[in-house]
């Protein structure tokens, strides 16, 4: 006789795990849901943490050494949380060869941060993309999830200072 | 979802202008809300247009939202569609001029020519670019949208299908060239009852926008390309495998999705017959190897992203096991219009074994970067100057980089070679999914071949060990170079090394990296070698080390 499946509870009473667990169901609870929820929980949450990881691979079924192998497998979801604010720049050829490198180095010496690290103030985390396909805008970023085109090192990185 | 009642879903309208006017609009502004002009408040533009046009009482002009115009370098566009006047780089505050021309448009207007960017293109996958909002199944109804499909259910085989568009010449538009009507049999023949389509919108190569401006521009089309190939191939499920990198293509994509379905183009019993398809989208999540058919398939499934080795092709044993088919974006955006006008037409179109037309992504050192469509076998020199506009500043033509990481860098002499997959192949290069990317002096061929070999190894999922260590040492190697650190023989260690990835790799990210490196070792030997020999770099972008004082 197989036992009676139970799903686990939500890891607490926030309401977005609310939002995770109708993504899941929709897809019928299944193992092939599992991007699609960790997806659901990074937008919810911003990050994927411990206890998202679990409460995912529970209800799907899927064992945590596979859950955590595809949360880290996938460059799109981070089990850091991010800063306050979050600047993508983007890295394709076309940004390249425009200058997103020198914007970079501007990160680097005026922030003191490299990509995929956040500003010691918890202000700025910088990643970067492989390319956002706004490629006649290069070089191009993405801050708070708004895509800026033409940028400059100088002004990008004072714009960021002073938010 | 479908039982949620109709006013109750969250769908987005365009009233922008009131309709006070009957019959067709004497004037249209076709705003450009495509990613690229969106990043630069077109749609700002969008409502203070409609709010001005209604201020000055102009009822009879219409202030439309549109996809992409292709000439992202002057965005943000706004079209006069009567008379084809464009206004570039318009800001929200600064719509009058739009106003005054919007006003002066008379029935008897034809459109003029808008000089050789627009011209000089064919527009078979991105006819309806700039043309219909991309939202408005209304709009995609009105181009003949879903006529295709309709004929396709009412008056032919699935077998008729597969030979008309095995007879237009179609070939895979993601970048390998396989003929799509041997795909579409070979799925259709497949021992199977169930059995799927899936969508590749998992458009990776860096400086290649193609799928996204297509699912962004015109996101119905995709879903009646993979119908049609559906009812082809006997399949009732598909799938449309999108980066999570383009948020508005996917908005767009699932805003189509949910009216097609309300309007009965997708699920059961389309369009009054016993067809039934329905697509889910699924997003991927930044993992450039998922391009690769069996990985997609993987991430699909909710899996990492790996390849496995083929046979069995997907078309025999792919999703959940079942046979698939698996086209990109641009290949079933071709479907429709092949329907429609016929296979011979189609045919027509083209240079040698590569017919039809191929939609290109110009980004880099050129003018007019942005969007167009070509019939094949145009010279490369006919796209990069006559419609690309040249180099920016008049600086001097270096090369082109097509192909994205798996393709070439194709220098000067060869600017007046037709654009095939074959001929792209016997250069070196690649037709890829079809990212153009043009390179004046500034750039130094060493360190693009470095550029795209950090791109392989960070992309690398890691299974083989040819792709996974062959791509970090190439990677090494090129660095010394850059470096000035290198002896000759590290660069014949480096060609050795490139041969053998090329060679043992399992899937196509693998055996494509050390293209970059044999294309520049190709053309640009000279300029390794004044890394190698002379520790200079004649471009002045390495930073070359100084060596350390000889001891006596």
């Amino acid at each position: 006789m197989p036992i009676p499946y139970q799903k686990p509870p939500a890891p607490s009473d926030d309401k977005r795990w609310k939002i995770v667990e109708t993504r899941m169901r929709r897809m019928g609870d299944r193992p092939g849901a599992l991007i699609e929820a960790l997806h659901a929980a990074q937008e919810a949450f911003g990050y994927l943490d411990d206890s998202a990881l679990h409460f995912v691979g529970d209800t799907l079924g899927v064992p945590h050494s596979r859950v955590y192998g595809v949360a880290t497998f996938y460059s799109f979801f981070t089990l850091k949380p991010q800063g306050e604010h979050t600047c993508v720049v983007c890295t394709g050829t076309a940004c390249y060869i425009n200058g997103a490198k020198e914007i970079l180095v501007e990160f680097d010496r005026k922030l003191g941060v490299k990509p995929k690290e956040t500003t010691a103030d918890g202000k700025v985390s910088l990643l970067t993309a492989r390319c956002i396909g706004a490629c006649s805008l290069a070089p191009a970023v993405i801050v708070d999830g708004e895509a800026k085109g033409k940028v400059t090192a100088n002004e990008l990185v004072a714009q960021l200072e002073a938010m | 979802m479908s039982e949620m009642p109709a006013a109750a879903r969250p769908v987005r309208r365009r009233a922008i202008t009131e309709e006070t006017h009957e019959g067709p609009p004497r004037a249209t502004a076709y705003v450009c809300e495509a990613a690229s002009c969106m990043s630069a408040q077109a749609h700002d533009i969008t409502l203070r247009l409609g709010e001005r046009t209604a201020r000055a009482g102009l009822g009879d002009v219409e202030v439309k939202r549109v996809g992409c115009l292709g000439l992202c370098a002057a965005g943000p566009l706004v079209e006069i569609a009567e008379t084809g006047q464009l206004f570039e780089r318009v800001r929200p505050d600064d719509v009058e001029p739009i106003v005054k021309a919007l006003k002066k448009v008379k029935p008897a207007d034809t459109r003029r020519s808008q000089g050789p960017f627009f011209e000089k293109q064919v527009r078979v996958a991105t006819e309806n670019f700039g043309r219909v909002d991309p939202e408005s199944l209304e709009d995609y109804l009105a181009r003949g949208g879903y006529e295709a499909l309709q004929r396709v259910l009412s008056e032919m085989t699935s077998a008729e299908v597969r030979e008309e568009i095995t007879r237009s010449g179609l070939r895979g538009r993601g970048g390998a060239g396989y003929p799509t009507g041997l795909k579409w049999t070979t799925v259709a023949k497949a021992q199977g009852t169930q059995k799927y389509v899936i969508c590749n919108a998992d458009e990776g190569d860096p400086g290649a926008f193609m799928d996204r401006s297509v699912l962004e521009s015109d996101p119905y089309r995709i879903l009646e390309g993979m119908a049609i190939a559906a009812f082809a191939v006997h399949a009732t499920e598909g799938y449309v495998y999108c980066r999570a990198e383009y948020p508005l293509a996917v908005a767009r994509l699932r805003t189509a999705i949910r009216l097609a379905q309300r309007a009965g183009w997708l699920g059961g019993g389309i369009a009054d017959t016993s067809f039934t398809f329905d697509v889910q989208v699924r997003l991927g999540a930044g993992a450039f190897v998922c391009g690769e058919e069996t990985a997609l398939i993987a991430s699909v499934e909710g899996r990492r992203g790996t390849p496995r080795p083929r046979p069995p092709y997907p078309a025999v044993q792919g999703l959940w096991d079942c046979p698939t088919l698996i086209n990109n974006v641009e290949t079933f955006a071709s479907v429709p219009a092949i329907i429609r006008k016929g296979p011979d037409w189609y045919a027509g179109i083209g240079a040698g074994k590569s017919r039809g037309t191929k939609v290109f992504a110009l980004a880099g050192r050129i003018v007019n970067t942005g969007l167009v469509e070509v019939p094949m076998g145009m010279t490369l020199r006919e796209i990069i100057d006559d419609i690309g506009g040249g180099i920016v500043d008049g600086r001097p033509f270096k090369a082109v980089q097509t192909g994205g990481p798996s393709g070439g860098c194709i220098p000067a002499e060869h600017l007046d070679t037709p654009v095939t997959y074959e001929s792209l192949i016997e250069l070196g290069s690649f037709m890829g999914s079809g990212g153009m990317i043009v390179m004046d002096d500034t750039s130094c061929m060493v360190d693009v071949a470095k550029y795209f070999q950090d791109f392989c190894r960070d992309e690398s999922c890691g299974k083989c060990v040819p792709c996974r260590v062959g791509t970090t040492q190439m990677w090494m190697l090129l660095d010394k170079i850059t470096r000035g650190r290198a002896t000759l023989a590290d660069l014949a260690q480096l060609e050795r090394l490139a041969g053998i990835v090329q060679k043992m790799s399992l899937c196509g990210l693998g055996q494509g990296a050390p293209n970059p490196i044999f294309s520049t070792l190709r053309y640009f030997r000279d300029e390794y070698l004044a890394h190698v020999v002379d520790k200079r770099c004649p471009a002045g972008v390495c930073a070359i080390e100084q060596p350390a004082e000889v001891m006596a």
